[in-house]
């Protein structure tokens, strides 16, 4: 067993890589907050010292708060539409032997892979071929799309992590298959459901690929952030802005990718 | 399944409509079943990715004229799009810039995903946690943020100014295809750590503990033994940011300046200021096509090499 240590052998020389791609993939995105607070319209090295103003800027920024209103509407009917959809595919592709389940699984994950362009295009072209005007439920049904994988691989994960007996058990006791689904199941996989509402929440909240194709009048909070890009003196506002907003997004995906991990026997369900 | 034996043998008896002959026939079949529950999801996957695709198809077979298209057949789209020099410099510029970024993410991340899956014990949660969360943040604000760390007057830039390292900025930093590089690198960097990590947490520990009892040095073993079995991992990293990235027109318009655009920027403006929804069809699908080969290709020719050495 002397050999044996080598999985364990410490390594000083990866761990010190390990601390610098943290640190690559942490440090680029803490300037944002960092100059938010500095006193200079220009994005630059001398700090010139601290200020809240670009805050107070952003706050009284009417179109920003019309912007982030349609973002959460958007991303919470979507997260809501995908994680349904994504609990339906979850439990039919764990539970049933369904024939060409692989090829199936294959397309739904297909968004996964496909550059969002060629999506955003697609509906684009489907939307104004069949009449309709560009508006946030066409970037709302854009954002399903792009979701649902991810709703289903987060469900699947969860349906496999609890014991199909307990399901099996509800029905021999008697219980409806529906009220077997919302008294057993749905408790059991109920952190998979928030994670993924949390995760398809901010897919689409920071999703602009698609939705610059696909918003009509309406824009989205990432697009109104575009918009503001072209302006050498909106930069602050938008670094104030996006501070706020890493923020938020951190602690929603940190929770989610907690409850993701959960272990299912901590969550036995309290029928 | 007892709930459907049970259900099944109570109807069974009253052999009378056919409603409920088909009733009593879903309820026996699994396959059913399991389609009813996933028929929402695919008619959605259907309407909003499957039928736009193929209108997006057609369209690239017609012209444009004005705001109009011209419905007739015609490959013209396609024959631009492979002879016309800018279109194909751009797309292979894409290729480029997307086949770099996926190899070095793939190298940088390889150790990361490797430290975590054999020398972290405790608190493996966390370290998947930390590598994740940056992934779904706001990847305009990532891209931006390399903008303010490149730039004329960036952080780099300045900060080396203050240093009096250099006396002007250096100008090669932004908006160039390295730029492009470094940022694509950086953002995309979870979906190549996920793949690697998971497919080295998969690996048998016994085998490791088998090469060395046959006398396996430590570089002979991870080419031997840890490095193959991982393969499927590290293809499958290259793919998820080679494909995406190629799309991508955020990236090559706020850091990569007139030498790093790339095909989306031309595709986004064939449905924008260009107006020319045929040929952006036709771009868009060739930019598929070709990814898609490659795609291919290199699956192919991995797992030739992999059988090769094992």
């Amino acid at each position: 067993m002397t050999e044996v240590a080598y999985i364990d052998r410490p390594s000083r020389a990866l761990y010190f890589y390990a601390i610098l791609y943290l640190g690559f993939l942490y440090i680029p995105v803490l300037f944002l907050p960092m100059f938010s607070f500095n006193d200079n319209i220009y994005i630059a090295f001398p700090l010139k010292g601290f200020t809240t103003k670009w805050y107070v800027e952003m706050f009284n920024n009417q179109p920003m708060w019309a912007a982030l209103n349609n973002s959460l509407n958007v991303a919470c009917v979507s997260a809501a539409i995908a994680t349904l959809l994504g609990l339906f595919g979850a439990k039919a592709v764990t539970r049933y032997r369904i024939p060409g389940e692989k090829l199936i699984i294959f397309v739904i994950m297909l968004p996964m892979v496909v550059p969002y362009i060629i999506m955003g295009v697609a509906l684009l072209i489907l939307v104004t071929r069949l009449g309709f005007d560009l508006s946030l439920y066409t970037v709302t049904m854009a954002h399903v799309l792009i979701s649902v994988p991810f709703a289903m691989a987060t469900l699947i994960a969860r349906f496999e992590g609890f014991d199909q007996a307990l399901e099996e058990a509800s029905a021999d006791l008697g219980a409806s298959p529906l009220s077997t689904f919302w008294r057993v199941t749905l408790p059991l996989v109920f952190p998979g459901v928030l994670a993924s509402f949390l995760l398809c929440f901010t897919i689409s909240f920071d999703e602009f690929i698609m939705a610059y194709f696909l918003a009509g009048t309406d824009p989205t909070l990432p697009i109104f952030i575009w918009s503001q890009l072209r302006f050498p003196f909106r930069l602050p506002g938008v670094l104030a802005l996006g501070s706020l907003i890493l923020v938020v997004s951190f602690v929603v995906v940190f929770i989610s990718q907690w409850l993701r991990r959960y272990r299912v026997e901590k969550t036995q369900p309290g029928i | 399944m007892n709930e459907t034996t049970i259900e099944v043998s109570a109807l069974a008896p009253s052999p009378t409509s056919w409603g409920r002959r088909l009733y009593a026939w879903y309820l026996r079949s699994d396959a059913l079943k399991g389609f009813a529950l996933l028929s929402p999801t695919l008619l959605v996957m259907g309407l909003t990715m499957l039928i736009p695709f193929g209108i997006m198809v057609t369209i690239s077979f017609w012209a444009q004229i004005g705001f109009e298209f011209d419905t007739t057949f015609t490959l013209a789209n396609y024959v631009e799009a492979v002879e016309q020099p800018l279109y194909q410099g751009l797309l292979l510029r894409s290729l480029a810039i997307s086949g770099t970024c996926a190899v070095v993410t793939v190298l940088l991340s390889y150790p990361m995903a490797y430290y975590v899956a054999f020398h972290v014990h405790k608190h493996k949660m966390t370290w998947i946690i930390l590598m994740t969360v940056p992934f779904f943040t706001s990847y305009l604000l990532r891209v931006f943020a390399w903008k303010v760390i490149l730039g004329y007057n960036g952080v780099i830039n300045s900060g080396l100014k203050g240093l009096g390292l250099i006396e002007e900025p250096l100008a090669f930093l932004l908006y160039s295809p390295t730029a492009v590089v470094i940022t694509l690198a950086h953002a995309w960097a979870a979906f190549a750590i996920l793949p690697i990590y998971i497919s080295l947490e998969k690996i048998d520990r016994s085998l490791l503990e088998a090469a060395t009892d046959l006398g396996d040095g430590p570089v002979k073993r991870f080419l031997g033994v840890t490095l193959p079995l991982s393969m499927p991992g590290v293809i499958a990293a290259t793919l998820m940011i080679f494909i995406p990235t190629v799309g991508d027109y955020v990236t090559p318009t706020l850091v990569g300046g007139p030498d790093g655009l790339m095909i989306a920027n031309l595709i986004q403006a064939q449905f924008g200021l260009v107006n020319n929804w045929p040929m952006g069809a036709a771009l868009a699908i060739d930019m598929m096509v070709v990814v898609a080969a490659i795609s291919l290709l290199y699956i192919w020719l991995t797992r030739k090499i992999t059988e090769k050495i094992a």
